[in-house]
């Protein structure tokens, strides 16, 4: 070998490497099986390189393809007279009025995010606000639903305040505010915890982008950071279960940075301004492997890259290498031929990278070339349409236990268990969360986590001299015990509490993303735990017409064969025409509280499955409460009535804990009081009393109480509508809470508790 | 009134601020891009919150070695007014135009809540003259480096001077999302005047308290009053 030939083969070594035919064997490590190895043979004709496979590998993993859950998820409604996009594009697109469309999913980053907190979830941030302005919105709100281990487990504080610090760290810099989300504690989940984050943005309804490639020979372009050798094969670490050894997974997890994520975002809203941009789509999960293939497939087509364009960090990458980075921060688009130049300028005025570096072709094929050797030459079509698609057994495992009241020995008080509840870090306030979010920047927040069950944001410059303006509504819901002890009903629960709390906030419920987080689906009890979450999931959605535009699903979460709680998180948006008509969750000195959902005859409360029963046995048993959607309708409804009449100071949501906590938050922030009516059948009651106990802390669904300084109205309302309600009580400045005969509960001692549970945990 | 708004990349308070000062004087300020190094002669500029260039390194050190900045001293000099507020206040410290630093919050996170600023007893400045000594405004901070921290002296020259523009106070507030002192500063200290009394950094957000709906409005209360005295 001479010198030169020498140094030729250097400089190509490893690519030369990954272009040498694979094996059955390499086909394994990258997660695939046997039957997909031979798949991909027969359908291409030929034995892949190892580019090739690794292509395969990550559009085949569970975490692009869907393939477990795809079968189940085209049976969910995504349709409705409002929704401009479904599922299927980079996030779903609803029409919120005023020729405004409202642009938002969900998505998970669990498995990084267990692995290195801190940088798996501000990926996950950045990630799904790519997803978000990909299309054309500009984001406005970022929520979350997090869930940790036990509270006391030094891993669980390490992985909260890392998780935390990560959301932050990336949404803060940024600039987008974050509204909302929920926070959860389960041992379940211990070594294997969940990080959703949502993002709803804003744009004109005219002027949305969406993946598709168009025109053969037209220019792909390359934007944003480069790319390096971080995150490589992420897709397919987060689609397999964790082990001890998850640890050494620690470089496939991605590296975030805001800074860049906040460049991209105005250089590409900007470019979109004009006329230059054809389609797009981020580089998220499984890098440019994902966004080429996603883009040419989409619009039927092909495309031909030259790797040796693509800007790098690093000397030397292979092509297995750039197709399945995982780096941050970029972008693929399909220009307009001509427009190269004029959208340059602007990724140059930003400091970004732009680099044309290939071409649509009507191939049908992904080719690319690096160091001027063909390394891939694929057709598009098995890697998308023909990847598999799976029918795995199930089996739908429901408890049907109710607990007997008359069996339950208690020894507490109704104060001793007030203290337990909010001593439980499941009910205390996020406070020591949420203060570490930036929750006011760009100026719009109107109602953020603590302040009301759903966050409220204002659409920016919909003010008016009549009002100040509309608003989005937004939360993150789900109660994953109720859905592992019923999948259908805790479907259900988790979008009818979502839809409670979007009315709660005065606003109407519109539509949902959703973010299926579970176990393994091989295994036919987790499926059926999917599967019955998703018809429950379907069922309250199309009822309450808030369809599913967007979602995301996220198996193999298990740690050493031990499978999470089913965690179907349900991410809602709503609309408030006038934001000053928007409802916290306070009360007022003067205000009458009444439970709507719940009559004067009813006494025994639904206690199986509940924080109550929780506490009283240590751990969860026993059915979830059953829903009823005809009443929850009728609640939203009515909510929404009453709230149109002005006659509602405050709102809030019976959820996890019952009626009694949920008196206590309305009565946290201002210090207040109250004499508490009980039921004709409670009065003889004293504090011991099962039945009393069930009616102060049962989850009964279908109900929410709401504060009011014109108790005649809402009383005709109510009666008008033939809505089932009873009077709580008038709310004073005693800061006590005086169950008549049976106890007096002081609001500042157990709003102290409530305040500090979390905050003394962590520091 | 003729104002500016400098934008840095990493800024992201810049079009908050610009809503603000539309909502008091009719004239939208001119949007300055950190590599611009000629604009208008100004009355007041503001160098809004973010992170500039991420704040990778010392938070404002990049921003403060931007082709602008130039331009700005020269504004000060001029006897323009100059206003930075949370990642401007930083900006201003890292170049020099105020003394001392803003170190890490003494807890050491994030801190996003409502504050009270009481108006302390200063030399004349169109950010303070509007204000009777004493009065206070709850305004919200969202900072992870606010700790505003400096040698003894330099803080008794400061208070001498009357250089103290606000502090951190407890006020009487109930409400327990409002924090004293959220982020350890030496004297409670939350904002700081120039010299010429024409320089104000604060750590603050005024322009995130504009609207009653949210945070209450003593952010615009206390912008209209300086921009009244700004323009004089």
């Amino acid at each position: 070998m001479t010198v030169s030939n020498n140094k030729l083969y250097e400089d190509n070594k490893f690519e030369y490497m990954v272009q040498q035919e694979s094996n059955l064997e390499s086909a394994l490590e990258m997660g695939l099986t046997k039957e997909e190895y031979n798949l991909i043979c027969t359908k291409i004709k030929k034995i892949p390189n190892k580019t090739e496979l690794g292509i395969f590998s990550a559009m085949f993993s569970e975490h692009c393809s869907y393939k477990s859950s795809k079968k189940w998820l085209k049976t969910m409604p995504t349709e409705a007279s409002h929704v401009i996009q479904g599922p299927g594009e980079n996030a779903g697109v609803i029409d919120i009025g005023d020729g405004l469309a409202a642009i938002f999913k969900i998505e998970s980053h669990n498995h990084p995010s267990f692995i290195e907190p801190y940088q798996g979830s501000a990926t996950g941030v950045g990630g799904i606000l790519r997803d978000v302005f990909t299309m054309g919105a500009r984001p406005i709100a970022l929520l979350n639903a997090l869930r940790f281990g036990s509270a006391s487990k030094p891993l669980t504080k390490h992985l909260l305040s890392g998780v935390v610090k990560g959301i932050g760290g990336y949404g803060n810099c940024i600039g987008i505010p974050t509204v909302g989300g929920e926070t959860n504690f389960d041992k379940s989940y211990d070594g294997n915890i969940l990080v959703n984050a949502m993002a709803v943005g804003l744009a004109d309804k005219d002027k949305i982008f969406y993946s598709a490639a168009t025109g053969a020979n037209n220019p792909v372009i390359y934007v944003g950071a480069k790319t390096g050798r971080d995150g490589i094969h992420g897709a397919t670490m987060a689609s397999a279960e964790f082990t001890d050894s998850s640890s050494e997974k620690r470089p496939t997890v991605q590296v975030g940075d805001p800074f860049t994520g906040k460049l991209l975002l105005e250089a590409c809203l900007e470019l979109m301004n004009t006329d230059a941009v054809l389609s797009i789509q981020d580089m998220g999960a499984a890098g440019l492997t994902s966004s080429s293939v996603e883009m040419a497939s989409k619009g039927s087509l092909g495309m031909f890259l030259d790797l040796d364009l693509v800007p790098t960090r690093e000397e030397q990458m292979t092509s297995y290498e750039i197709m399945l980075s995982e780096s941050q921060e970029r972008m693929l688009m399909i220009l307009k031929p001509g427009s190269e130049n004029k959208a340059k300028l602007i990724f140059d005025k930003w400091d970004l990278d732009f680099a044309v570096i290939g071409k649509v072709t009507d191939t049908g094929r992904l080719v690319l070339n690096k160091n001027g050797f063909e390394a891939c030459n694929i057709p598009i079509n098995p890697l998308v349409e023909d990847a598999p698609e799976y029918d795995r057994p199930y089996e739908i495992i429901n408890n049907k236990k109710i607990i007997d009241l008359n069996k339950i020995v208690i020894n507490k008080t109704i104060n001793e268990i007030l203290v337990k509840v909010f001593k439980n870090p499941n009910m205390a306030s996020k406070k020591w969360i949420w203060e570490q979010y930036d929750c006011s920047v760009m100026g719009d927040t109107i109602l953020s986590s603590g302040q009301s069950d759903a966050a409220i944001v204002k659409i920016h410059g919909t003010e008016n001299h009549n009002s100040l303006g509309k608003g989005l509504a937004m939360t993150t819901d789900c109660t994953p015990r109720y859905v592992k002890a019923n999948p259908f009903e805790g479907g259900m629960q988790a979008v009818c509490e979502a839809a409670r709390n979007i009315a709660a906030s005065g606003a109407k419920p519109l539509a949902i993303t959703n973010n299926l987080n579970f176990g393994n689906p091989e295994k036919k009890h987790i499926m059926g735990e999917i599967v019955g979450a998703i018809k429950g999931i379907s069922k309250a959605a199309s009822y309450l017409n808030t369809p599913i535009v967007s979602g995301n699903v996220s198996l193999y979460n298990e740690t050493n064969g031990n499978g999470i709680l089913p965690t179907p998180v349900i991410g809602m948006v709503g609309i408030i025409n006038k934001v000053e008509n928007c409802l916290g969750v306070n009360s007022e000195e003067g205000n009458t509280l009444l439970v709507l959902g719940q009559s004067e005859e009813f006494v025994e409360g639904w206690i199986s499955s509940s924080i109550y029963q929780e506490i009283i046995n240590n751990e969860f048993d026993g059915a979830p409460p059953p829903i009823n959607l005809e009443n929850e309708k009728e609640i939203i409804d009515i909510i929404l009535k009453l709230n149109e009449e002005k006659l509602l100071t405050a709102a809030h949501d019976i959820s996890d804990g019952g009626l009694l906590p949920t008196i206590c938050e309305m009565l946290f922030k201002n210090n207040l009081g109250m004499d508490l009516n009980l039921p004709d059948l409670l009065l003889q009651k004293d504090s011991k009393d099962i039945l009393l106990h069930s009616w102060c802390f049962g989850e009964d669904q279908g109900r929410v109480i709401i504060a009011t300084k014109d108790l005649n109205k809402v009383k005709l309302l109510l009666k008008k509508y033939n809505i089932k309600f009873f009077i709580l009580g008038e709310v004073n400045s005693s800061s006590n809470l005086n169950i008549k005969n049976v106890t007096t509960i002081s609001i500042n001692d157990i709003k102290n508790l409530y305040e500090n549970t979390l905050t003394s945990i962590m520091c | 009134m003729r104002s500016g708004v400098a934008i840095f990349p990493g800024s992201n308070c810049d079009r908050d601020i610009i809503v603000a000062i539309k909502k008091i004087t009719p004239k939208a300020p001119l949007k300055l891009w950190h590599k611009d190094t000629e604009f208008p002669n100004l009355d007041l500029i503001v160098i809004p919150g973010g992170f500039s260039f991420g704040d990778y390194l010392r938070c404002g050190a990049l921003a403060a070695r931007s082709p602008i900045i130039r331009n700005i001293k020269n504004h000060v000099s001029r006897g323009g007014s100059l206003l930075g507020i949370c990642n401007g206040f930083q900006i201003l410290i890292e170049t020099g135009i105020l003394p001392g630093s803003l170190i890490r919050n003494k807890n050491l996170l994030f801190t996003c809540k409502e504050t009270i600023l009481e108006i302390q007893n200063t030399i004349k400045s169109p950010f303070t003259e509007g204000f009777q000594i004493g009065e206070q405004f709850k305004i919200p901070v969202a900072h992870n480096e606010g700790n505003y921290f400096a040698p003894k002296p330099l803080l008794e020259e400061l208070n001498n001077e009357g250089r103290i523009a606000f502090k951190y106070v407890k006020g009487n507030n109930l409400d327990n999302n409002v924090s004293y002192n959220p982020n350890g500063s030496s004297n409670d200290i939350a904002g700081i005047l120039s010299e010429n009394g024409k320089v104000l950094g604060m750590m603050p957000h005024p322009e995130r308290a504009i609207n009653s709906l949210h945070g209450g409005t003593d952010g615009l209360r206390f912008l209209t009053k300086c921009i009244e005295h700004i323009v004089g």
